[in-house]
């Protein structure tokens, strides 16, 4: 097997450096990496270990883990049919980008220990800000930028908690810990600011909806969900996940409900979905692991969908508020139709990739007793088709008339959103497909009378209460402050203002010395100017009687004494 | 056709009969309940409708409060950038 034993990440971050010069063959580049890397992935034997030794330490490159092949296929799916979308639209900037983004992206689930996974980590981190650089305006940069601050903290973080870990215990190993040092809690601070976790969640919808349309597509869903697949195999049943992500879920839809772009909304319900795969992970029961990986699984099929859908409508109409937009289904009834799948399977409806999946986690809370989370997690679920599943398609295809005809989207886009609507619906009505995918087994079953009917009357009537409170619920052009105030805002005026007081302290300060200066100056002019005491022209005469003055001194202490 | 009248999604009269059907459709999700057993975990699932009324208010809570965290944390869509040229301009 060792003509094998090749890192599968590194066939796409190498292979993405040929997408430049080939500008020609780039379609059969961005299909054919894609699969290239998949079949790498699963022709690795279960449990296979690369070993390189580098200065020594004994890296893993690679070891195949259940769970780390479950995720390092859906990444390679999703950079496939990711591709396919961008194939026509996207620069060749934005490709060679998504692909180094994606191929680290499967590195770091592949990685056996922790140094590997810290390379790839930052390689993911400059991969997924040129993505969003690649946009091209202004507006984009600036959001890259603040993107970038925050994902460079993160390693910074990051890096020091591996360092501290690697000299406490001496090991590299990528392996579940108990937080029991200053390190681990900073490996898990670092893993937790690429999953969105409070307080700097803002990044997910302040960065992302400023990438272009493909380019949104690809961003949702590989920073977050790698994140999601660290905390998994590091950190599982670590309580304090349980709170962290019920405010994430929750923070997802106020934020979401109050949100005017609907690029925006849909970036928000990323980490209100990351936000139950996090409670799902610190339940930690072996069917909440499992519904956390299953649903980091469907997640990134059916939000790639989503924004597969509002990226085809900002590509014909370039617009993206939901004031601007609504009545679109009459002449993009595809992408709406394709649009909707993706909002049933986000919001959990029964016969979706999401209702097989996400049930398994409010399942553990509810076995585990715990009343607080089931009930919080049953009324995220209302709040999810609230916020995504109905808000986004009612404002973006629906609603009132916006006047605007667009045609529908391009073939190749149209092709991306199929196959994954296929895929939402396919995982839904045959759930055992990915059941078995998972890392343990799944004594599970989805599909029974009373489940079906508890799903169908919560969302049903979170849908009434959508149509009911929606003349509460009218758009308005505007943002909602977020923690990135802080660092957007109130510490750019406060240094702002440092600079000018600072300015201003200087301009006194040399005034002042300026005037100090002037007086010392007077004073040696006074003292030893031409017409200073010290600098007068003495006449000779004076000279000599003072000289003849201390020698008849001298003579007259010498006769005394 | 399209240019004389609005599409059949968007005429009034069609619009009532919409609701009428989602009506009958959340009356069905309700009586559908009857013939099903909960299972218990927290001694509140078995209530009628349990699913439905509290999806329906717990709904209604988070729009109220969304709302009400909107009159504090809504600002106009170019806080930022006149923040931005403002203090660019009194610096310069």
């Amino acid at each position: 097997m060792t003509e094998l034993a090749f890192p599968p990440g590194l066939i796409l971050v190498l292979g993405a450096l040929f997408v430049p010069f080939l500008a020609k063959l780039r379609t059969v580049l961005i299909i054919g990496l894609p699969v290239i890397c998949l079949l790498f992935v699963w022709l690795l034997p279960d449990s296979y270990i690369l070993r390189w030794s580098f200065m020594g330490f004994e890296l893993e490159p690679i070891r195949v883990s259940v769970i780390g092949r479950l995720f390092a296929t859906v990444f390679a799916v999703m950079t496939l049919v990711g591709g396919i979308y961008a194939s026509r639209q996207a620069t060749n900037f934005e490709l060679t980008a998504a692909l180094i983004y994606a191929g680290s992206a499967i590195g770091v689930t592949l990685a056996g220990d922790l140094i590997t996974l810290f390379v790839f980590w930052e390689l993911m981190a400059i991969g997924s800000t040129l993505v969003i650089w690649a946009a091209g305006h202004e507006a984009a940069y600036r959001a890259s930028m603040r993107y970038l601050l925050i994902h460079l903290l993160g390693g910074v973080i990051l890096m020091a908690g591996i360092t501290g870990h690697i000299v406490e215990t001496d090991s590299i190993r990528v392996t579940s810990l108990q937080l029991e040092s200053i390190a681990q809690y900073l490996i898990l601070a670092g893993f937790l600011i690429n999953a969105g976790a409070p307080p700097l969640s803002a990044w997910i919808a302040d960065a992302y909806p400023e990438a272009s349309p493909s380019g949104t597509v690809f961003l949702s869903a590989f920073t977050t969900k790698t994140a999601v697949f660290t905390l998994i195999v590091m950190f599982p049943g670590t309580w304090i996940l349980i709170p962290i992500g019920i405010y994430m879920i929750f923070y997802g839809i106020i934020y979401a409900l109050l949100e005017n772009d609907m690029r925006r909304i849909l970036a928000y319900s990323i980490v209100n979905q990351v936000g139950f795969m996090v409670t799902g992970i610190g339940l930690g029961t072996e069917m909440a692991i499992n519904g956390a990986a299953a649903h980091a699984f469907a997640h990134i099929i059916y939000k790639a969908l989503l924004l597969m859908s509002a990226g085809a409508v900002l590509y014909r109409t370039g617009k993206r508020r939901c004031t601007e937009l609504g009545g679109l289904f009459q002449t993009m009834p595809w992408t709406t139709l394709f649009g909707i799948i993706g909002a049933l399977a986000i919001s959990s409806f029964p016969f979706t990739s999401g209702f097989v999946s996400k049930s398994m986690i409010a399942q553990s809370a509810a076995d585990q007793h715990l009343a607080i989370v089931w009930f919080a997690l049953t009324a995220a679920s209302a709040g999810v088709f609230l916020h995504a599943g109905i808000k986004f398609p009612w404002y973006v295809f629906f609603q009132q008339d916006s006047g605007l005809r667009p045609p529908e989207a391009p073939g190749n886009m149209q092709l991306a959103m199929f196959i994954f609507a296929f895929l939402c619906l396919f995982l839904g009505i045959y759930p055992q497909s990915l059941y078995a995918l998972l890392p343990f087994t799944v004594n599970y079953e989805p599909y029974t009378a009373a489940h079906l009917v508890a799903q169908f009357q919560l969302l049903l009537f979170a849908g009434l209460a959508f149509f009911v409170m929606l003349p509460l619920m009218k758009r308005t052009l505007t943002i909602s402050l977020d923690f990135d105030w802080f660092y957007r805002y109130l510490f750019k005026t406060l240094s702002m203002s440092l600079i000018q007081q600072a300015s201003r302290l200087g301009s006194q300060l040399e005034s002042l010395s300026r005037q100090n200066f002037a007086r010392l100056f007077d004073g040696l002019h006074r003292h030893y100017g031409p017409k200073g005491i010290l600098s007068r022209t003495w006449p000779t005469g004076s000279m000599v009687l003072w000289i003849a003055i201390l020698l008849g001194g001298f003579l007259l202490l010498d006769t005394l004494g | 056709m399209n240019n004389q009248q609005p599409h059949w999604l968007m005429r009034r009269k069609n619009i009532r009969k919409l609701w009428f059907g989602f009506m009958t459709i959340l009356a069905a999700s309700l009586i559908a309940g009857l013939f099903v057993h909960q299972h218990e975990y927290f001694g509140i699932e078995h209530s009628f409708g349990f699913f439905a009324w509290y999806g329906f208010i717990t709904c209604v809570g988070m729009v109220l409060f969304s709302k009400l965290l909107g009159v504090f944390l809504k600002r106009p869509e170019n806080y930022y950038q006149t923040n931005r040229t403002d203090t660019e301009i009194t610096h310069d």
